[in-house]
Parts: C-alpha cells; sequence; structure tokens
C-alpha cells in the first residue's frame, strides 16, 4: 500500500515537470514580436513529429520566424536550463550544502574571463576575428572548464574533503574575477559587449548552437544522472559513505568533472545566466523530497521549463527590446528563493 | 563466522600515535566492550577495524586481513556506527534504512525488491518501519539510534562495530538499544565489537572487557578482572567503589571523594 502510494507521489511529480515544460515550450513558441496563429503554429509543429502529417496555414514567413528565430531559441533555452539545473543539483550533492550554484568553482569567473580574453584580444574591435561572437563560446567554455580545474587542483592540495573544494573555489573565483575586471579596465572600449555577455542572454540563439554543445550535454547530464544514488550515500558524510563501500573522493571528481562540463556548455551558449542552478532543484526538493535519483531527473525538466518561461519573459516584456535574461532569472529567482527558505524554516520548526 | 583478530596494531592521527601496538580478539558471535578514559584510543580503534584508517599491524577477519579487502566487500562483511553519525533531516527513515544496501548494489545498479526487502525487515526488526516515512530530523534520540542500527542491520554484516551505542539516550533507551544488539548477536551470530562508557553496563552485555588507556591495553579479560576498584581508580583518576548486582556481575559506583 505504502510503496503504491509513493510511487504514485514520483509519477505526479513527474508528470508535473513534463506538463511544466511543454506548457512552457508552447507558451514560448507563441509570444513574440511576429503575431503567430496559434493553431497554425501547433499544428506546424506537430507537422515535424515522425508519423504525424498536419496541414498548416502558417505562412512562408511565419515559418521562417519559426522555425529559425523562436524554435531554436527555446531548443537552445531548454538545454541551458536543464544543464544549469542538473549541475546546481549535482553540486550540491557532492558539496551537501544547498546554496551551492552551477557557478560554483570558478566556473562562473573562469567562464567571464575567458569571454572576456576573446572580446577584448581576440574579437573585439582590435582583435585578429573582429567584432562578432564566433571565439567568445568557445573562451568561455574552456575558461569555465579551467576554472573548475583549477578550483579543484587547488582545493585537493588540502584534502579533498567538501569544505576545502568550495573555499579553493571561492578563493579562484575572486582572483579570476580581479584578472577580469583589470582587462576590461584596460580595455573600456569592449566594456558594453562583455557587460552583455555576462548578463546573460540567448537572442543569438541557432541551431548550429543547439548542435554544437548537444553531445557535451548529453554526457554530463548522462553522467550526474547514473550518481544520484551515489550522492544520497554521500549525504550521511565522507566517513560512513566509506564505511559503505563508497569512494568518496573518486565520486566527488566523477560528479564535479560532469557538472563542470555541463555548466561549461550552457555558459557557452548563453553567457551567465545566475539562480536558475539554486532555485530550480530547491522547487523539486518541495515537491518530491531529497533524494537526489528524484532530485537530478526532476532538475533537468523543471529547468529546462523555467529558463524557457525566463526567456519568453526577457523578450516580451520590454519588446521590441530585450531585458537580459539573467536579470529576469535575477528577479523572479530571488523572491522564490527567499519565500522557499521561509517556508522551509516553518516546516522544519 | 566473523572472528576478529588484531594484532600489533598502530595508529597515528596527524603524526601522533594514537594506538601502540595493540593486540585483542573476538570470537565469532561474542562481544568485546572497548572501555577507558576520552582519548584513551577507543574510536580509533574501532575505526580502524572499519577500514577507514591507515594502520601498522594486522586487522584479520576470519583470518584475511581487512586492509586487503576493497571497499564494498569489506562493508558487506563489516557494518559501522559511530557515535555521532550523520542524519540528513529530510530524508526519510526508509531512505535512510535502505542506504545500508550500498554495499550490496553494482556501481551503476540500483535497490531491487529483495534490497528493498531486507530493508524493509531490519526496519521491522528494530521497530521503526511504523514511522518509515517520517524525516530523521523529527525522530527522538531513541528513535534516532534505532534507525541507524536498521540501516546497519539492513547491511547483513557478520560484524557490527558500535561507537558509544547508548551516548544521549536516557538509562530506559539504553538498556532497550543495548538488549537489541545483544538479541542481534544470539539469533543471527553477528559478532559486536563496540565502545561503551558506562562500565556497568559494559560488564552486563560484553563477554569481554578491553581497558584501553592513552593507546595501550591496560587490562582485558572477563568484566571481574577488569572492573576493580583498583584499576579504574588509577586509569580513569575516578573515585569508585565495586559491588556487585544480583547476577554477580560488578557494579561500579561513582562516590564523591570528598563529602561537602
Amino acid at each position: 500500500m505504502k510503496t503504491s502510494g509513493r510511487r504514485l507521489r514520483v509519477a505526479w511529480a513527474f508528470g508535473v515537470a513534463a506538463a511544466f515544460l511543454v506548457a512552457a515550450t508552447l507558451a514560448s513558441a507563441l509570444v513574440g514580436a511576429a503575431d503567430l496563429n496559434p493553431l497554425a503554429t501547433a499544428n506546424a509543429m506537430l507537422d515535424h513529429i515522425p508519423l504525424v502529417h498536419l496541414p498548416s496555414s502558417l505562412s512562408p514567413l511565419d515559418r521562417a520566424v519559426l522555425f529559425q528565430i523562436r524554435l531554436p531559441r527555446i531548443v537552445v533555452g531548454l538545454m541551458v536550463g536543464g544543464l544549469l539545473s542538473v549541475a546546481g543539483a549535482g553540486y550540491q550533492g557532492v558539496f551537501r550544502n544547498p546554496l551551492v550554484d552551477s557557478g560554483m568553482l570558478g566556473a562562473s569567473a573562469g567562464a567571464g574571463l575567458g569571454a572576456t580574453l576573446a572580446i577584448a584580444y581576440l574579437s573585439g574591435s582590435h582583435g585578429p576575428f573582429g567584432a562578432g561572437p564566433g571565439v567568445v563560446p568557445v573562451a568561455a567554455f574552456a575558461g569555465s572548464l579551467a576554472g573548475v580545474a583549477i578550483a579543484y587542483l587547488a582545493g585537493a592540495a588540502g584534502g579533498s574533503g567538501p569544505a576545502t573544494l568550495l573555499l579553493a573555489g571561492v578563493a579562484v573565483g575572486l582572483f579570476l574575477t580581479g584578472v577580469q575586471t583589470f582587462i576590461l579596465q584596460r580595455s573600456a572600449q569592449d566594456l558594453q559587449q562583455v557587460y552583455s555577455w555576462l548578463l546573460g542572454s540567448l537572442s543569438g540563439a541557432t541551431w548550429q548552437q543547439a548542435a554544437e554543445i548537444g553531445p557535451y550535454a548529453a554526457v554530463s547530464v548522462t553522467i550526474v544522472l547514473l550518481h544520484g544514488r551515489h550522492l544520497d550515500v554521500l549525504s550521511v558524510g565522507d566517513e560512513e559513505a566509506r564505511a559503505l563501500g563508497l569512494h568518496p573522493g573518486r565520486i566527488r571528481l566523477i560528479v564535479i568533472a560532469a557538472c563542470a562540463l555541463a555548466a561549461a556548455s550552457a555558459v557557452a551558449v548563453s553567457g551567465l545566466i545566475g539562480f536558475v542552478g539554486i532555485v530550480v532543484p530547491h522547487v523539486v526538493r518541495r515537491l518530491a523530497g531529497t533524494s537526489y535519483r528524484l532530485v537530478l531527473p526532476l532538475s533537468l525538466l523543471a529547468g529546462a521549463g523555467f529558463l524557457v518561461l525566463a526567456d519568453t519573459l526577457a523578450r516580451t516584456v520590454l519588446s521590441p527590446a530585450e531585458l537580459p535574461i539573467g536579470v529576469v532569472t535575477a528577479l523572479v529567482g530571488a523572491p522564490v528563493f527567499v519565500w522557499i527558505l521561509r517556508s522551509t524554516a516553518a516546516v522544519r520548526t | 563466522m566473523s572472528a576478529i583478530k588484531v594484532a600489533e596494531l598502530s595508529v597515528d592521527l596527524d603524526r601522533v600515535p594514537v594506538l601502540h601496538a595493540v593486540s585483542c580478539a573476538v570470537a565469532s558471535g561474542g562481544w568485546l566492550a572497548l572501555i577507558g578514559p576520552n582519548g584513551a584510543g577507543k574510536t580509533t580503534l574501532l575505526r580502524a577495524v572499519a577500514g577507514l584508517l591507515p594502520h601498522r599491524g594486522t586487522i584479520l577477519l576470519d583470518g584475511a586481513d581487512i586492509g586487503a579487502l576493497r571497499g564494498r566487500r569489506r562493508a558487506r562483511l563489516i557494518a559501522y556506527v559511530p557515535q555521532a553519525p550523520v542524519l540528513p533531516p529530510d530524508m526519510t527513515v526508509r531512505e535512510y534504512v535502505l542506504l545500508g544496501r550500498t554495499p550490496h548494489l553494482g556501481y551503476l545498479g540500483s535497490p531491487s525488491r529483495h534490497d528493498r526487502g531486507t530493508a524493509a525487515a531490519a526496519a521491522e526488526r528494530l521497530d521503526v518501519a511504523r514511522f518509515a516515512d517520517r524525516r530523521l530530523g523529527s525522530l527522538s534520540g531513541g528513535e534516532r539510534q534505532r534507525a541507524v542500527l536498521a540501516r546497519a542491520l539492513a547491511q547483513e554484516p557478520g560484524v557490527l562495530l558500535l561507537d558509544e551505542p547508548t551516548s544521549d539516550l536516557d538509562i530506559g533507551h539504553q538498556q532497550q538499544v543495548l538488549e537489541l544488539v545483544d538479541d542481534l548477536r544470539r539469533s543471527r551470530g553477528v559478532t559486536v565489537l563496540s565502545t561503551l562508557h558506562d562500565l556497568t553496563q559494559a560488564g552486563q552485555y560484553a563477554g569481554e572487557l578491553v581497558l584501553l588507556h592513552a593507546g595501550r591495553i591496560e587490562a582485558a579479560g572477563a568484566a571481574a578482572a577488569v572492573l576493580t576498584e583498583n584499576l579504574i581508580t588509577r586509569v580513569y583518576a575516578a573515585h569508585v567503589t565495586v559491588g556487585t548486582d544480583p547476577g554477580g556481575r560488578p557494579v561500579v559506583t561513582p562516590v564523591r571523594a570528598i563529602e561537602p
């Protein structure tokens, strides 16, 4: 009896998350500067599902808007949101700390420095690559991974405990941000471009971006999802996890590497988007309990939906101007976060 | 069959020697209690047997060196309950007890029906099944201790290592937990190696006592041989009298040295 009740609850949580994702996707496809007919849009999208053939009255121009502008942006948004949320949840498990985000361990700072270097010296107004986005994603991706690697090596030198690693991450992050600020000061003409990158945006999303980060996303998410049970065991502490036959250091390294890859993939195409990696896993925990075997996959679904919804707001609220998506996630995320903390405290006491 | 033999065991913590060539043994299905003042090395000895500390000397489990056992294999044979286990406050009792099945799962495996059944039986055995869906943070001291023992039992170990299993419990719950452990020992042949602060209880439940002092064995043997006024006064710098209970076992009573 009890077991079936628990299954029902799990199925319900997955159902809610999936419904949220689908609703966010549809809403985002329908809303925007070009006024698309909802029914025709839905038909045109469904027509692309194998074995489904639906006539759609969408004009060629509207089809172009849908398939070349909105849909790639939605797909990249789904990927970025899912990646950031899974990475955040994974880090929270590894560090046994609910306030850890996907940008931890020097990831955001490394990406920021990488992008700044690329903009200032390679692709900026004076760089050999000329103005344009080409080299920035690669630099951000590499910078993000390098930031985590440096933080991990620095932390591991002092024993591989989670607290030491976190502190090393903070130190490395501050250092990299310092270097970034120094570079920015010396190339003030690129300030605007760097700043808009730092705030995050999906406005340049293309199918090609989705295809480029796809393999990294698939590998990293798969690895993190496979370690949900190990993260549950780690929640009783390193010593007891070892007494249960686990190697906490090894698991921490694997999950950190996978989370770093996930976050770097997201950062490469979206810039720095905060709060997603903290808020989404917490909302999921409120819905489905704390087991990482559920928190990780549910964060993937809910995070994907959340980011697409945030991006829809970002591009419609001040239309035709766009808000940086980082501003939206912070404006929505921070109050939600405070609400979660308050209601969680109420449950505990 | 899970006999433990510790020979010439030395352990350093942070380069400070904590145990000096300690030797002791427990027969399969026996109960050995480690006693001694704070800092004598009781917990260190327990952690070394659990395979959690680098050491010199040998620790044999049924003749096999536990240092040579891989993590999961060792964890299937030995369950370790620290003095202050980490209990994630939002985890349910059911999820927590199921963690005991970890050593029986492959790296990417997930708990099978059999694993869930074994965990449920362990929860039933320690009377925590009634509140399997409650969160650990909401349990009382006695309930927590039983949940932790249920997790250890779900491991289906041959050896149970218990570090102060009765700390933080009132006298009634202390006796309840110790009776449960003794019952597991009798009914399943589990070998118990525990530290105990309460000397009288140590004598009542353990077949053999080892008195540690500053990392060395001061005395070992049956309760009557170890729990003497002389030894306790010297090792603990305490003032006690030792009487006997109706079963003929020693009763250690603290006395106030200077009456006010």
